[in-house]
């Protein structure tokens, strides 16, 4: 099977490639850009005349739901869903009933996932046995099952020993950590950032120091440990400055942010608008401006969806006892071109932070259309405006706070291996 | 962004926050509330405003003196009155606010008074009621307790006309309560000049300067000349652990004594949502005392009630 992508804009920030080229695919695999391979006949063609051909993205926290949450998204309506969004490789969070911690079960979601073939799945392994915080998981037997990496989702290790134990064991074998920084107690019962807009609308809040206080906690176990440290969905400016810090000092962290904190403030919340519950809470202005700072100078590497669909009753209940998340594994492409055009950077830097660097936080071989690499690819109009309607997201979850807002950034193919997973529907 | 309790011509569709209105709504409240004030003394105490409607009280949070006033309030407006007290019946079904709430629409309920104990309840089922039913928040968590802040400032208006030329102190656990959110609003919308809050820092909102307030720690500092001393409710969960030490240390920081008392100025008022913790947030000399309109608020309150009724259900004055 050879397919031919032609007179498209490449654009693969591995190569430093920004050019109409066409794009030669054989067997799933790159076999050319811009001259043909000896002897390549296309089977098929696409046109791409006026279209980016990027490289498949890459999300670092997709919830797929399943095992267990099948009310609130499956493992197909998910996986449809990131191929709608053009994403090809995911990491998939533990969070999942039962949870990721035995071999078996991330073997049988990779399998199944497999069998879809809409997108690489790339689990995370709970760190702890039911994510608990207090016994290790078997993580040799896990990495060699599948997973990536290892991490808590959003459950807390409430003791420092335990957590050093894990960053030890982990570093013993060089796996990553992907852990968020949150101060378990300062953050319980909380709901929205605690500023001015939980102190007027009488919701409990999470302070920024709840960040900064766990932040500073692992990164100090880090430096002690050796251990690869991805910090997840940071929310904060003083959180942004830790991380710079500890770069500088030369630690191996990295780190990411939802597309929905790049956007989103405090004030978004509104009148209890339940699709603004998230989780890290969404925070001042300040903080949102110092997160795009911060993803623009490099200190955030990458951009993630944090996708979590859920089912449209937990979010019709008062805004505290709605379900944290987002449904956003759809919008990531959207949401990374509007930071970049907000902060006047290239196409290029915007689709790094959704394609090689969180390729190479997951070290996964994904993100790059260098020759030879599998062949996924996201071909997309990024001018292009779509109103994102409820009706239209494949996502079982419609819970997104961008709902009825126009984004610029159209999908219009994603292929996996060289197979088409998702073609934009024509209207004629 | 809309607001989501008035009509789009500017006149109030619900009731469910003081933040937000505008100040001509509220004097609007506090002048038709005069109006029904005389109508308790009347030998037939019933106006005829809201006859032939149906006033529901949905009640998740248990309450007497706020639901009973309400009823009071419906039922002297000709009213018929429905209670329903949520917490003990269906919520422990797994039936959510929106299936009781659609229950009742479907029994034809014209207006919905509404308690819970999580902030925005009310504005949930303002958003998912048919247009011609109105909703009145009856306290929502910490968020807002609109009729208990109106019937606040009504009770000043009567005994300190001139708004514009008031010190108020509000005292206590302004950190978990509605009713100090709903005052410190209605104060600030009808131009009070000098709103204070009184409390330790653990019973205090973060950024609590930003609603427009005056912040003390030392209750003496924060009662020297005020007009009006706004007591708040201390509920007993909160009066030992991580956020104060004893009730006993409580009342002798931040409870209201006669020598506290004498700060203010000779004619202060003193106020109190109730019900009191006599002896923890007050003692009973002044509670009691000549200075204290703690019962008229309460019989102010159903003439403030009446008064929201009426103007939701597009009538007049008494």
């Amino acid at each position: 099977m050879k397919l031919l992508i032609q007179h498209g804009r490449v654009i693969d920030p591995a190569n430093q490639m920004d050019a109409i080229l066409d794009v030669y695919i054989a067997d799933g695999k790159i076999a050319g850009i811009g001259n043909a391979p000896a002897g390549f006949k296309a089977d098929s063609t696409i046109n791409a005349t006026g279209l980016v051909v990027a490289p498949g993205l890459v999300d670092l926290s997709v919830r797929l739901r399943e095992p267990g949450f099948e009310y609130k998204a499956t493992l197909n309506s998910e996986l449809q869903a990131a191929a709608a969004g053009g994403v090809t490789s995911l990491a998939c969070p533990p969070d999942t009933e039962p949870t990721l911690d035995e071999p078996g079960l991330v073997e049988m979601l990779k399998y199944r996932a497999k069998k879809l073939n809409l997108a690489h799945v790339y689990p995370l392994g709970a760190l702890t046995r039911q994510l608990e915080g207090k016994s290790l998981t078997e993580m040799c037997e896990l990495t060699e099952a599948g997973c990536v990496g290892f991490t808590q989702a959003d459950y807390p290790i409430v003791d420092t020993q335990v957590l050093w134990r894990a960053f030890e064991y982990a570093a013993t074998f060089g796996y990553t950590l992907f852990l968020r920084a949150e101060d378990p107690y300062l953050a319980h019962g909380g709901v929205a950032h605690d500023g001015e807009v939980a102190s007027r609308l009488g919701l409990k809040g999470i302070p920024a120091a709840a960040e900064s206080l766990a932040l500073a906690t692992r990164l100090r176990i880090a430096k002690e440990t050796g251990t690869r440290l991805h910090i997840a969905r940071l929310s904060t400016a003083e959180g942004v400055e830790l991380v710079r810090q500890a770069k500088q000092q030369g630690l191996a962290v990295t780190a990411d942010v939802s597309a929905q904190h790049l956007h989103l403030t405090e004030m978004d919340i509104g009148y209890f608008n339940t699709m603004m519950h998230l989780r890290p809470p969404l925070r001042t202005q300040r903080d949102q401006f110092a997160l795009c700072e911060g993803l623009k100078d490099g200190t955030i590497d990458a951009i993630c969806s944090d996708h979590s669909p859920v089912d449209d009753d937990a979010k019709l209940v008062p805004f505290a006892e709605a379900e944290a998340g987002a449904s956003a594994v759809e919008l990531l492409l959207p949401l990374a071109l509007k930071w970049a055009s907000q902060q006047k950077l290239s196409l290029t830097d915007a689709i790094a932070s959704i394609t090689l660097k969180p390729a190479s936080i997951m070290g996964v071989p994904a993100g790059t259309l260098s020759v030879n690499a599998c062949a996924d690819i996201v071909i997309f109009d990024a001018d292009e405006y779509w109103k994102v309607e409820a009706s239209h997201l494949k996502s079982q979850g419609k819970n997104t706070p961008f709902l009825n807002l126009e984004l610029a950034g159209k999908v219009h193919y994603t292929l996996v291996e060289g197979i088409i997973t998702y073609q934009q529907h024509s209207s004629n | 962004m809309h607001n989501p309790q008035l009509h789009s011509d500017g006149r109030l569709k619900h009731l469910l926050s003081i933040e937000g209105l505008p100040k001509r709504i509220l004097n609007d409240i506090l002048d038709t509330a005069e109006t029904f004030v005389g109508v308790a003394e009347r030998e037939v105490k019933k106006v005829p405003l809201l006859r032939g409607k149906t006033v529901c009280n949905i009640f998740f949070e248990n309450s007497t003196r706020t639901r009973t006033t309400f009823e009071i309030a419906a039922k002297r407006l000709s009213a018929d009155v429905l209670n329903l007290n949520v917490s003990t019946s269906s919520q422990s079904k797994g039936e959510t606010i929106l299936d009781t709430v659609n229950n009742l629409i479907a029994m034809h309920a014209d207006m919905f008074v509404v308690r819970h104990n999580q902030s925005g309840a009310a504005h949930l089922i303002a958003q998912h009621v048919p247009d011609h039913i109105s909703v009145i928040n009856a306290g929502d968590g910490r968020h807002a307790h609109p009729t208990q802040g109106l019937l606040d400032v009504f009770t000043i208006r009567k005994y300190k006309p001139d708004m514009h030329n008031l010190r108020i102190a509000i005292v206590g656990d302004v950190l978990h309560s509605r009713v100090a959110r709903s005052e410190i609003h209605a104060l600030t919308t009808l131009g009070v000049p000098e709103v204070r809050v009184i409390a330790p820092k653990t019973l205090l909102p973060t950024d609590v300067e930003k609603l427009g307030v005056h912040v003390f720690h030392d209750m003496r500092a924060g009662l020297k000349d005020v007009d009006v001393v706004m007591m708040l409710r201390l509920q007993n969960e909160r009066m030992s652990g991580a956020m104060l030490p004893s009730p006993q240390e409580y009342f002798k920081t931040y409870g209201l004594t006669q020598e506290k008392l004498h700060l203010a100025k000779p004619d202060a008022i003193v106020m109190h949502p109730g019900p009191m913790n006599r002896g923890v947030e007050i003692d009973s000399s002044v509670a009691d005392g000549m200075q204290s309109v703690i019962l008229p608020q309460v019989t102010y309150g159903i003439a403030v009630r009446m008064a929201v009724m009426a103007i939701l259900a597009g009538g007049g004055q008494a």
